[in-house]
């Protein structure tokens, strides 16, 4: 038991520095001007790529452990999802301040008219809430509801693969491969969804109430 | 922006500033290998500064030239849209490396009384080749300041006596998968179309262009010829010219054709019709760094005074 902690910590640990890896490049590249004629682009660009690909790969770890049966991947779980986080903070905060200039006015008009910037606003403020709420004492506090708020994580992911796409003007490639990848990871979770819309739809019909969702002793693991 | 008078920009001078880069980049080449990160990629390092490519022959000055700063070659050489080189900015200066652009000729047919081909070469020793600085406005919101090399339009149109009919001029890139990489994907209508009113073609501004930095184009910037429409967006500035064509109808153009209520066929620089995407007020001048902010996009990129009477009495937010 000891060594399995053991090893948890140390998987943690060289989690933490390679998600902390494409953070020290971008900066590398920044301070050495490696980031070509529109760096402000490049740093948007890569900071955008790596908050999707983390986001992505946060919602894999479910089905995997279910396909793998390894029970400690859901325990890298939360520190991916923080990192998806971090990097969409970081995406935003140099569209806000190096790309905008911190011009509230035209940042106004770009959330609220620019359907990708909409919904890429969205997914940031989704994740925000999530990483928020992502300490054990929240998760506690929350109890039940706690799972629920962090399906939320989906609609993150779908808001994320449709601003790229929606942003892209002829090459689809890299978009539609993310789309792909988020489509297989909802099909793990078709039925669920399923069940969340129709009780959804079903609150907001007001024909039937049906009892909150309880979370599994999986998603309480962590 | 830096500003200067114009009359102090030099070819000499340019060129000088990109030798002493050339040392800058030589430094940070070191330092990249001594970390063991990254290589500076290879044809990013070779198309750093001029000095490659064939000086072009009788080079004239030429009253246009625009009161600001230009943009270094590296940056003018390594950030192109050249779809059919394939995607991303930095692209087209690996993969165009090898094209070869001899021998070249440009077709031209349509509606005009002597219609028939020319070779490159006598492009380059028929008409006057003159330095032009001009401004570039992408589509996308950013921009810089290109020294190009080239002759007015109108003086090669006119030769093929365009009649009455010839309302229109098309343009057509070299269509051909083996050379051109890109265009075994149908990611565009190829081959990629341009078009011009007659009038906006006959335009002292609107030139054929030759050269970059003194020298022929590089490959990612559209050798041999290309279009240069300095008030208008980039993608009307068609790359590696094969056909002209003069036409009574209004052509169908590619990125028009592709996403038409995104990219009009008059495509004027305009700072107040946005891209439905994003706002086309403001633009990013290349090279600037990571701090530079962006500019204040002008009516006609700045060559209002030369261009809006051809446009006088139109409405420009429903042709945009």
């Amino acid at each position: 038991m000891k060594a399995v902690n053991n090893n948890i910590v140390v998987a943690k640990l060289l989690l933490f520095l390679l998600c902390l890896l494409p953070m020290l490049l971008l900066l590398w590249d920044a301070v050495q001007q490696q980031l070509g004629a529109n760096p402000v682009e490049a740093l948007l660009l890569r900071s955008g790529d790596w908050s999707i690909r983390l986001l992505l790969i946060t919602l894999a770890i479910s089905p995997l452990r279910k396909m793998t049966g390894w029970g400690w991947l859901l325990r890298l779980r939360r520190m991916l999802g923080l990192y998806a986080f971090f990097y969409t903070l970081l995406h935003f905060t140099i569209y806000l301040g190096l790309d905008r200039g911190l011009s509230w006015m035209e940042i106004r008009v770009d959330i609220l008219e620019r359907p990708y910037i909409t919904l890429g606003f969205a997914a940031f403020l989704i994740l925000l809430a999530l990483a928020a709420t992502s300490t054990k004492s929240m998760m506690r506090r929350l109890g039940k509801h706690w799972a629920a708020l962090h399906q939320w994580g989906y609609a993150a992911g779908l808001f994320g693969v449709i601003h790229y796409l929606w942003l892209v003007k002829a090459d689809y490639r890299e978009p539609l491969f993310y789309a792909v990848i988020f489509l297989i990871l909802m099909l793990f979770r078709a039925g669920k969804i399923k069940k969340r819309l129709q009780r959804g739809f079903a609150l907001y019909s007001g024909k039937e109430r049906k009892p909150g969702f309880t979370p599994s002793r999986s998603q309480l693991s962590e | 922006m830096l500003i200067r008078k114009a009359s102090a920009i030099r070819p000499s001078e340019i060129t000088s500033q990109s030798v002493y880069n050339q040392r800058r980049e030589f430094l940070k080449s070191g330092i990249y290998a001594f970390a063991g990160l990254a290589m500076p990629d290879l044809a990013l390092a070779l198309a750093d500064k001029p000095g490659k490519l064939k000086p072009i022959a009788n080079l004239h000055p030429s009253k246009y030239r625009v009161d600001a700063e230009v943009t270094d070659y590296k940056w003018i050489t390594t950030y192109n849209n050249f779809t059919e080189f394939g995607h991303g900015k930095a692209t087209p200066a690996k993969t165009a490396r090898k094209f070869k652009t001899t021998p070249w000729s440009v077709e031209v047919d349509g509606e005009c009384e002597k219609p028939g081909t020319i070779d490159v070469e006598d492009l380059l020793s028929k008409f006057t080749q003159e330095e032009r600085i001009y401004r570039f406005r992408c589509v996308e919101a950013w921009s810089m300041v290109v020294p190009w090399v080239g002759f007015p339009l109108g003086d090669l149109l006119k030769r093929f006596k365009p009649t009455s009919k010839a309302k229109y001029v098309v343009f057509e890139t070299l269509h051909d998968p083996k050379r051109m990489p890109n265009q075994r994907y149908p990611v565009l209508d190829w081959p990629y179309r341009e078009g011009l009113r007659m009038d906006e073609a006959m335009h002292p501004l609107a030139i054929l262009g030759t050269g970059l930095y003194g020298e022929l184009l590089p490959n990612q910037n559209g050798a041999p010829i290309r279009l240069v429409v300095p008030w208008k967006y980039g993608f009307k500035s068609i790359k590696s010219i094969v056909k002209i064509s003069f036409s009574e109808q209004q052509p169908p153009t590619t990125w028009n054709g592709k996403a038409p209520d995104e990219y009009g066929f008059y495509a004027n620089v305009n700072p107040k019709v946005d891209h439905p995407r994003w706002s086309q007020a403001k633009h990013r001048v290349l090279g600037g760094g990571i701090f530079s902010g962006r500019e204040k996009t002008r009516m006609f990129n700045g060559y209002a005074d030369e261009v809006a009477s051809l446009y006088r009495g139109m409405n420009l937010k429903k042709n945009y």
